[in-house]
């Protein structure tokens, strides 16, 4: 019955195809696809699998920018900055306010978090990371966490523990593939706005595959923010006395580099980018609470480690494929093990490959 | 004069044994006069229960200088296994302190199993990756107990990680372990003698990790954490110790979560229970009771459990502070948490304090001239 839909070549292949849910209103449900959970071949079919693929790279694209962050900080001020993940809640929350209680367009809310965020990220490192310069990894960890815990307490005490709805900074809407099997790939047209199009008769029974505005810019702004990375560290006087304070913070000073200032400032980067990420999480995920951004935190450092830690494209890598096999588990698997899948993968990743797989082997001396 | 002659090893435990007798002696008679309110006396086993799990966690952290925080995760294990056995053992073992006891023995056996089968590959990583490998093995723990369905029919166990119907079960017997619902009444001992119990489990608890840390078990390990290379170079294993401290800390964390799992009508392994939040809340006992110290832990752990019915006691504090405190406790651990560890890890800190205390040995000295 299912093969009248599924004229086109890749579709053809799974046989299979459900023709179902396609009316979406610009809503902010990510996609329309619906599967029934468990892992069934027969129901895998191709449009299902690449609504996931692209969901996984677009909630990917938002651990790489979370991972980016946690990779800088970790490669050159050497410690695990556990207080990152509630810097995303708290860039969440700022866009929060800025938009509902204040009522300022979207584009204020997003500058209004980032330099929050920075200026938070800075007073942090200054308040609680750099006094600890030089004590034992133990104590810098332990008063991360503390700071972690601290961010969400105070969130908790300000915003209270009820969600709050975020409306998403994204105004583009999204946009619909149409197949019908026949021609290139078979996309017959595509559709953007918010109504629901007009369809020619010959149309009427194609498959649409619907991309949300946020899951683009999403990728887009973590692929640019990458790129825009690389070459700041690789050709800007900062960025290279980035690279020498984490090889080598000693030497580094003696040749002139102030180290103090170049860790604040892979601190504020860190932050904006971690805003950056706060912003686009509640623009796909809209339920704001004090606890938003831990998990995504956590999972980001799982991301850094998988791309190897304090390797750039690896933070990158790392993050899409985690967002990928997390949508992947969530779909086929079990959404309740899905976060127990993604742990595992840090496991075997640190057992198999502990540097990861962008990441170079550092020998320890003496 | 027996003072004198003892070791400062063994009276510095003796001392703290004597704490916990006479706190319980305390407490015990509070009860008794009905001077204690209802709330104090609900807390009684769970101040045990921490006590044990920071002394355990201890270990790990200021011992073998190593951070976990997967210490709720063991917990866990201990938990479930024990209430596991205490439920389908009810009829067969009609003695109730009998199958109390074999509870608690299966609840540590099993978290020391799986401590020990974690730490072997875990420990070969360091500082920051352990602690998150650490921390992701607790979440997995415990999101798999949280999907689990266990039941016993004659046909034997069943075991299912969808739902209670994909387990099959002879039609009137319902699940033992009931996926997100947990464990439903768990015969226990009597109310009155849990706290007696769990005290006793408290100083069995002190007196391994005392034995424990003035071994030469102990030397071992706490020379691994001041210099593993020094120490490697000497000739310890210094895998062997890690794995064996790791798996210590984690009998007593399944040991506290046996006594947690028959002290609550309904076992349910939730975040709140289990999760990272629990490991953390264990984390800020250590360090609040100083890292390495036993006797700091526990009573770090015992205060920390009473601080919210201390302050409902507390009157003479205005209403507004004592509702903020006892309604933000997790931001005043966490503040509590940064300023312990600046003021006493800071390199600035440091260098005060031990100027001070040379002041002070000045100051005596002359006086003793």
């Amino acid at each position: 019955m299912s093969l009248l839909f599924s004229s086109h070549p890749l579709l053809k292949i799974f046989g299979r195809f459900k023709n179902k849910g396609q009316k979406q209103n610009g809503d902010l449900s990510l996609f329309c696809a619906q599967v029934s959970p468990g892992f069934d071949l027969q129901g895998v079919c191709i449009l299902e699998f690449i609504t996931y693929l692209i969901r996984g790279i677009s909630l990917g694209s938002v651990y790489a920018i979370i991972a980016l962050g946690y990779t800088m900080v970790y490669g050159i001020a050497k410690m695990l900055n556990f207080a990152h993940g509630d810097i995303i809640m708290i860039g969440g929350y700022v866009a929060f306010t800025v938009m509902t209680t204040l009522a300022l367009p979207s584009y204020l809310a997003v500058i209004a978090a980032i330099l929050f965020c920075t200026l938070l990220g800075v007073a942090i490192e200054r308040i609680a990371y750099k006094p600890l310069r030089g004590a034992t990894p133990l104590a810098v960890l332990i008063t991360a966490i503390g700071m972690s815990y601290f961010l969400q307490n105070i969130a908790l005490l300000i915003f209270g523990s009820d969600p709050k709805m975020f409306t998403s900074v994204v105004p583009l809407e999204s946009v619909r593939f149409y197949y019908d099997g026949s021609g290139l790939l078979g996309v017959k047209a595509f559709w953007t706005g918010a109504a629901d199009p007009v369809l020619p008769d010959k149309l009427q029974n194609a498959d649409v595959l619907t991309i949300s505005g946020v899951m683009i810019v999403t990728i887009l702004v973590s692929v640019a923010i990458m790129i825009a990375l690389m070459v700041f560290i690789k050709k800007s006087k900062t960025g290279r006395a980035m690279l020498a304070v984490s090889e080598d913070k000693g030497a580094a000073q003696l040749m002139g580099v102030n180290v103090n200032k170049t860790i604040a400032i892979t601190f504020a980067i860190g932050s904006a980018l971690a805003a950056v990420a706060g912003v686009l999480l509640c623009s796909a995920y809209p339920t704001l609470t004090p606890y938003t951004g831990s998990m995504p935190g956590i999972k980001a450092f799982v991301a850094a480690v998988f791309g190897g830690i304090g390797s750039i494209p690896g933070a990158m890598v790392g993050g899409i494929l985690l967002g990928i096999i997390e949508i992947f588990s969530t779909a086929y698997i079990s959404s309740q093990l899905a976060d127990a899948i993604v742990f595992s993968v840090l496991i075997i990743v640190l057992l198999v490959k502990p540097t990861g797989i962008l990441g170079k082997k550092i020998s320890e001396k003496v | 004069m027996l003072k004198l002659n003892m070791k400062k090893t063994t009276r510095q435990s003796l001392v703290t044994y004597a704490i916990v007798i006479i706190a319980f002696v305390v407490f015990q008679l509070l009860s008794s006069f009905g001077a204690l309110s209802n709330l104090i006396e609900g807390q009684l086993v769970n101040l045990c229960l921490y006590a044990i799990l920071a002394v355990s966690l201890n270990l790990v952290v200021g011992i073998s200088g190593e951070l976990s925080l997967g210490h709720a995760g063991f917990m866990c294990i201990g938990a479930f296994t024990s209430a596991f056995f205490s439920k389908i053992c009810t009829d067969t073992i009609g003695n109730d302190f009998l199958r109390f006891l074999i509870a608690m023995v299966i609840g540590t056996f099993f978290a020391a199993l799986v401590g020990f089968l974690i730490a072997i590959p875990v420990l070969r990583l360091r500082g920051d990756y352990l602690a998150i490998v650490t921390l992701a093995f607790g979440q997995i723990i415990m999101t798999l107990i949280n999907s689990m369905y266990v039941g016993i029919d004659k046909n034997g166990l069943h075991i299912s990680f969808s739902s209670e119907s994909a387990l099959h079960l002879e039609p009137g017997t319902s699940p033992i372990i009931n996926g997100s619902q947990g464990i439903t009444g768990t015969p226990s001992i009597d109310s009155d003698y849990r706290f007696f119990v769990s005290i006793l489990f408290l100083l069995l608890t002190l007196a391994v990790s005392y034995h424990f840390i003035n071994s030469r078990t102990g030397r071992a390990v706490m020379s691994i954490r001041d210099n593993r290379i020094a120490a490697e170079s000497v000739g310890l294993n210094v895998t062997k110790y890690k794995i064996l401290t790791f798996t210590i800390a984690s009998a007593f964390a399944g040991l506290a979560g046996a006594i947690f799992s028959h002290n609550i009508p309904t076992l349910v392994a939730t975040t709140k229970n289990f999760g990272y939040d629990k490991s953390i809340m264990i984390l800020v006992f250590v360090v609040l009771g100083g890292i390495g110290s036993v006797r700091g832990s526990m009573i770090a752990a015992a205060l920390l459990t009473l601080l919210p019915e201390l302050l409902r006691s507390l009157t003479f504090l205005p209403d507004g502070i004592r509702t903020f405190v006892s309604e933000n406790r997790m931001l005043i651990y966490a503040v509590i948490l940064i300023v312990v560890m600046i003021f006493s890890n800071s390199p600035r800190f440091v260098e005060i304090r031990a100027r001070l205390k040379a002041f002070f040995r000045r100051g005596t000295k002359k006086e003793a001239v």
